[in-house]
């Protein structure tokens, strides 16, 4: 598979903060409408992989191809419409002052993109928010809704590929359950492909097809998400993972 | 005597449609154990705990009795429940790197919240912070207590609260969320370190989790929360048989390892009035 047929590929990449690298010597290729999972350790640099693709991890040496783009060291406003990031936490990247209609509208506005309303209206409801919540500020919410609205911004430039970090974490199982179906749902209407980062394995073998599994900065393995149904991991931290997750 | 015990608690928000209570009518007892608070999203769990610590703000209103010790709480004057705050009740909150001070690192808010509860030499401190930061799991504590909240992931800042929370030694812990971004090895030892607490030092502790498995094994109680009400009240081991639909639904939508669903149950949200 070409870095330029994949909607994401990384050869060799690593990441530092200020000198001090993070990750290191991170390959591999999620296929256009695949669903690949980062699993691992907290603090093994699963974020750092994501900030990296979307341009807002500026130290980062190697390839990374993103749609067939070469990855950047900055965001990037083309590359933003057709790749979207759920934050870990959508307390910090949800601003403070703006109702959830601003924060909805605004990508569409900047973007030149008419039918605001409706698509506010649909957006809310797909990830389950009543329009109520259409007017209110983050700080009015539970963190389950603020984290509802973090996806519903991130749907609503219609991306192709999502970069979702732990986009679950926050929300009770009711809530996870539909917003799950929900993006199993779009990746069959749309085609849609999704990194997806979470510790929760179960969701993987929900939603996913494949794994990389990160231990220390590293992927230790890549793994098909079959393996979460016959425990088939070779790498020892992977098997434990399994273990301790509740697997056989 | 129950450590804390919670009456008629009722939280109210004002909304175009009028004030409408997102705590309605909460009453429970806490002893030296372990009690779990389930529910769906936006059913009242941070605001529980928020208000028993007294943290809701206007134009939020909070009325009932929570009686803490024999102490009632909302009888205190803002700094009498200072003195409570962080000491002796500690609430770990659901938004970790939020909640953290942006422009102290973190070492050193943890070693003020150490403050308060004792006066130690400055070597004696950083000591104790390196220890708690090692408790909590984090591999490499002298780089983590220079990092300011931004600079850790998600999962470190979890353990960072945590660390700040438990190092007070409290009596009452309230853990919004704790564990959420953790893998599920730290998360063990965390809860762990949470349990020894409950075991040694007498801690009640409220766990606000999502996690139903989790809160199944590891608390003794479990309330179920739906729409600012407890709806159903049982052993943490026996979650398995709850009855009440709303309970089963939750239980229901909890994605397998071996999922072989296309879809995952929801639950109709029409049947439960939401705020
Ligand atoms: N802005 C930053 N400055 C310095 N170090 C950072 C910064 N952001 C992250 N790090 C460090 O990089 C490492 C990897 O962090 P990252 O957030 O990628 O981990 P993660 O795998 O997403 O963990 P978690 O599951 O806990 O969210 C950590 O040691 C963290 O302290
Ligand atoms: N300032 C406010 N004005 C109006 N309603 C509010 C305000 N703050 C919170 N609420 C509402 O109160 C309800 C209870 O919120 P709470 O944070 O306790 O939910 P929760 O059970 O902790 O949910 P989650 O699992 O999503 O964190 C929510 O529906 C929320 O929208
Ligand atoms: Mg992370
Ligand atoms: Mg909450």
């Amino acid at each position: 598979m070409g870095r330029y047929m994949s909607a994401i590929s990384l050869n060799n990449v690593d990441v530092a903060y200020d000198g001090v690298r993070v990750v290191e010597g991170i390959t591999f290729n999620v296929a256009r409408g695949e669903s690949f999972a980062l699993v691992g350790e907290s603090g093994s640099g699963k974020s750092t992989v994501l900030k990296a693709i979307c341009g807002l991890a500026p130290e980062w040496t190697g390839e990374i191809f993103l749609l067939g783009e070469p990855g950047s060291h900055r965001p990037n406003l083309s590359l933003a419409r057709r790749c979207q990031m759920v934050f870990q936490d959508p307390y910090g990247s949800l601003h403070p002052r703006k109702t959830v209609d601003a924060v909805l509208s605004e990508p569409l506005a900047i973007h030149g993109i008419g039918g605001q309303d409706e698509r506010v209206e649909q957006a809310l409801a797909d990830v389950g928010l009543d329009r109520r919540f259409r007017f209110r500020y983050p700080h009015q919410m539970s963190g389950g809704q603020r984290q509802r609205v973090a996806i519903a911004r991130a749907l609503m430039l219609e991306p192709e590929v999502m970069l979702l970090d732990e986009p679950t974490s926050a929300l009770d199982v009711s809530v996870q359950a539909e917003i799950l179906n929900l993006l199993k749902r779009l990746r069959a209407e749309r085609g849609l492909t999704y990194l997806l980062v979470t510790h929760n394995l179960p969701i993987v073998s929900f939603l996913c097809d494949r794994m990389a599994v990160m231990s220390k900065g590293r992927v230790v393995e890549i793994a098909s998400s079959t393996a979460l149904h016959d425990g088939s991991f070779t790498h020892p931290y992977s098997q434990a993972l399994y273990a301790a997750s509740g697997g056989a | 005597m129950n450590l804390l015990s919670v009456e008629n608690l009722c939280v109210s928000f004002p909304t175009p449609q009028g004030r409408v209570n997102v705590v309605d009518g909460l009453s429970f007892d806490l002893g030296q154990e372990r009690l779990g608070i389930v529910g769906e999203s936006g059913s009242g769990k941070s605001m529980t705990g928020r208000a028993i610590l007294r943290l809701i703000r206007p134009p939020g209103q909070v009325e009932g009795r929570v009686n803490f010790e024999g102490v009632d709480l909302f009888s205190l004057s803002e700094r009498q429940m200072r003195t409570y705050r962080g000491a002796r009740i500690s609430m770990i909150m659901q938004d970790p790197r939020y909640s953290l001070n942006p422009v102290m690192t973190v070492g050193t808010q943890i070693e003020e919240a150490l403050r308060v509860h004792e006066r130690l030499p400055k070597r004696a401190m950083k000591a104790r912070v390196r220890e708690m930061l090692e408790a909590v799991r984090i591999n490499d504590p002298d780089r983590v207590a220079q990092l300011y909240a931004h600079e850790v992931s998600g999962g470190m800042g979890q353990r960072v609260m945590i660390a700040m929370m438990l190092i007070p030694r409290p009596k009452l812990l309230i853990a919004d969320e704790p564990t959420s971004a953790l893998d599920v090895s730290v998360q063990g030892d965390v809860l762990r370190l949470i349990d020894d607490l409950v075991r040694d030092h007498g801690m009640g502790l409220i766990l606000i989790s999502h996690d139903l498995p989790l809160v199944a094994r590891y608390c003794d109680r479990i309330l179920v929360m739906n729409a600012g009400r407890v709806v159903e009240s049982c052993d943490a081991s026996e979650l398995h048989n709850a009855t009440h639909p709303y309970t089963k639904g939750l239980l229901a939508a909890v994605p397998q390892m071996h999922e072989t669903r296309e879809e995952l149950p929801v639950m109709d949200r029409t049947l439960w009035a939401g705020t």
